[in-house]
């Protein structure tokens, strides 16, 4: 069985959630929806207080190259356009609105039937993937449509789909594939149709043997989709991992996957393709794992984005356990601690990890023993513990000259450090200063 | 015994020879450097803070001989007494500036210990200010990790475990402006130390508008121009929702810290009033002969 070359962890899988069947999250009275959902600008506003909206609506524009069109999630009234603080506490522009009933664009189709033909031609793929704000649903939130718009000079040459979820705790893909497995193969083959690809890879754990036996037996119904399943390694989901896990090729340093002829998507991302392609259903649901050791409940819930966390909390769980230490947004090993509950939730949403005060908190640290754990944990082949030292002692030069831009800040090597050193900080400080420093010489 | 001696004999010749040698070789190789070099290395602080933007107090001092006089050259963190020193040494005459202090303009309300908001990875507040707020709540105040600390080459700060904030001991502070370069989000600024230590200025960053920074902080800065209307000398202007004091105009007349309906702005170094600030005031003010100064006087004491 396929895994990648180098590195890599095992984590506690502590996949807890998974036979919770996904639920629809209730409407709240407010939802305010945020206007940088996506990585790069923010969208532009192109409502004004007072004015009605249906769900699906456009109520951001897009108007730069790297950014998204944002869709009103509820039907309603404007309360207003203003600042809203995200769930690390910094203002983001965004957009209020009072839900009234749940009305939809005429366009969208909400009927259960699932829609097999797709009859538009790649360059009309993507132009709806803009349209409907499509954006890559794994973590980094980046946008469908600059992705499969493949610059010319380039060729994919490979389709691979995470649904790999290495993350403990995550099960919001397990369980997509588990009741969404046949609109999940049609927006495969939309997008190996935008790609022009013959076959679409999809790469799964072989902790998953049920969404392996759904998804496998879904895709010799479709053409040109092959399930993949992988042995278990942390940070498998990760893309030049998954690329090199299934095609054995490695993405140069400062490269694209498309470098090497290959695109990654989320198995969420080809859902939420079928969405928009087949059902002109622009993206403003979230598939969203509520999950934590210490929960009595565990739920995966279809959420539309601009709930806030206090909402989803509320109805989940009623109220905070007391014992709860940190809240975070995604896995434990990525993902962030949300410290402003109040927050809306955004585009790319995985998870509400409650972590108990106990299990959140970090060991002491101890000084470095040079026992090079960090070195074969590296999924890059880099060297943590002499970034730290570099970064350490402001020689963030001769950080890059070492690729510290190439650390994916997988948590690795914090998690392989018995001395508890706060290896990964200490690498995202650096990076941070070798951006800022390459800016400065431009 | 007469081994002892060749051997004696051998070296002393080989060490007379290669005296003579080395003697030669350096006169041949001299490097002629201004002795102006020494002399000013010896009266520059040696702390080697970077302050002045050098390397260090040696590049300094080379860079104050190779130019001669102190045109844009300074060591803040020697102040007036090192310029004065190094004029003399350079022959120039040099007018002696307004001694300058860091203070930190920034007074948290509450230090929110909630479990939510607690940090606990790397102790460095450039990284924590690329991640969140920070443990009070507010994205433009002090992270309280104490990065400015480590910076200062003085010893002049320490973190108030009580507030989670920087406290500057104005005595060690040498306002080289270490710690304002630290700090990644602007909250320690130099200004000038005021007569008798005595300053006033406005203890708040915040930019948000009055409604959002009164939520995020009672003590914050609400842009509502109180300030810049009551003040008589054009010191304080509003500026994107943030009242600023310029030094530079500000009398220290306080009128601003009484109109402050949120206690931003702040005043160091008056004696505490017992009850009634106006006798204290009296006292404080210098005999400045000036006709601003008399005026401001009595105006504060009507006030």
């Amino acid at each position: 069985m396929k895994t990648f070359s180098m590195g890599g962890v095992h984590p506690e899988e502590n996949k807890i959630s998974t036979s919770a069947v996904i639920e629809s999250m209730p409407l709240p009275d407010q939802v305010v929806v945020l206007m940088n959902q996506h990585l790069g600008a923010p969208a532009t506003p192109v409502v004004a207080k007072g004015d009605q909206v249906k769900a699906g609506q456009l109520i951001g524009e897009a108007q730069t190259f790297m950014c998204a069109n944002v869709h009103s999630p509820v039907s309603g009234t404007v309360l207003k356009v203003d600042t809203c603080k995200d769930a690390f506490g910094l203002a983001k522009p965004a957009v209020y609105i009072q839900v009234q009933g749940d009305e939809w664009v005429d366009t969208v189709d909400r009927t259960p039937d699932i829609k097999r033909q797709c009859d538009l031609s790649p360059a009309e793929i993507v132009d709806k993937l803009k349209a409907m704000g499509v954006v890559g649903l794994g973590g980094a939130t980046f946008p469908a449509h600059i992705k499969y718009a493949v610059p010319p000079g380039k060729k994919a040459e490979y389709l691979i789909i995470n649904a790999v979820e290495c993350e403990p705790y995550l099960t919001s893909d397990h369980r997509v594939m588990l009741e969404h497995a046949e609109e999940i193969c049609i927006g495969v083959s939309i997008l190996r149709k935008a790609l022009g690809v013959p076959v679409a890879h999809i790469g799964i754990e072989n902790n998953k043997p049920e969404p392996i036996a759904v998804m496998t037996a879904m895709a010799r119904q479709f053409e040109g989709i092959h399930v993949e399943p992988l042995r278990v390694k942390y940070p498998q989901g990760a893309e030049k991992q998954l690329i090199n896990a299934i095609t054995g090729r490695k993405v140069p340093s400062g490269k694209l996957p498309i470098d090497v002829g290959c695109v990654v998507s989320n198995v969420g991302t080809a859902f939420a393709v079928y969405e928009a392609i087949q059902k002109n259903k622009p993206l403003v649901e979230n598939i969203l794992t509520v999950t934590g050791k210490t929960l009595p409940v565990q739920h995966n819930y279809q959420v539309r984005i601009g709930i806030s966390y206090n909402d989803i909390i509320r109805h989940a769980l009623g109220a905070l356990p007391e014992t709860a230490g940190k809240i975070i947004s995604g896995g434990p090993m990525m993902g962030k601690a949300v410290c402003n509950l109040d927050a809306p939730t955004v585009k790319g949403a995985s998870s509400l990890l409650v972590m108990d005060e106990a299990e959140s908190r970090r060991q002491p640290e101890t000084a470095c023993i040079r026992c090079g754990k960090c070195v074969s944990a590296c999924p890059m082949g880099l060297e943590p513990y002499l970034f730290s030292a570099l970064v350490r002692n402001g020689r963030f030069e001769d950080a890059q000259r070492r690729n510290i831009l190439d650390c994916i800040e997988c948590g690795c090597c914090f998690f392989s450090c018995p001395a508890c050193k706060p290896l990964t900080d200490e690498i995202r400080l650096g990076k941070n200063k070798v951006r800022a420093l390459m800016a400065k010489k431009k | 015994m007469h081994s002892i001696l060749i051997a004696m004999l051998v070296l002393g010749v080989a060490g007379a020879l290669f005296a003579v040698l080395l003697y030669f070789v350096a006169q041949k190789f001299k490097v002629d450097e201004n002795p102006l070099i020494d002399e000013i290395a010896e009266v520059l602080p040696g702390a080697n803070c970077g302050g002045c933007g050098k390397a260090g107090c040696r590049a300094l001092a080379e860079a104050f001989a190779r130019q001669g006089n102190m045109d844009g050259l300074k060591c803040p963190a020697g102040g007036d007494a090192v310029a004065q020193k190094v004029a003399a040494l350079l022959g120039c005459v040099t007018e002696s500036a307004e001694p300058m202090v860091a203070v930190v303009r920034c007074r948290p309300c509450h230090v929110g210990d909630q479990a939510l908001t607690r940090y606990d990875g790397l102790k460095d507040c450039s990284f924590a200010h690329s991640l969140y707020t920070g443990a009070s709540g507010c994205s433009f105040g002090c992270l309280g990790l104490g990065s400015c600390v480590e910076a200062c080459q003085f010893g002049a700060l320490t973190i108030d475990p009580a507030t989670h904030t920087p406290v500057v001991d104005e005595d060690a502070c040498t306002a080289c402006g270490a710690c304002v370069k630290t700090c990644p989000r602007g909250v320690i600024e130099l200004r000038a130390k005021g007569r008798q230590n005595r300053r006033v200025f406005v203890g708040c960053v915040n930019k948000e508008k009055g409604a959002q920074a009164r939520k995020t902080c009672d003590n914050a800065c609400i842009g509502c121009g109180k300030c810049e209307k009551v003040c008589p000398f054009d010191a304080v202007h509003v500026d994107n929702n943030l009242a600023y004091i310029d030094f530079s105009k500000c009398k220290s007349c306080r009128k601003c810290v009484a109109e402050c309906p949120t206690g931003a702005i702040q005043s160091v170094g008056f004696p505490v009033p017992p009850a009634k600030p106006a006798p204290a005031a009296e006292a404080v003010a210098p005999a400045q002969g000036q006709a601003v100064e008399t005026k401001l006087q009595s105006s504060t004491l009507n006030s």
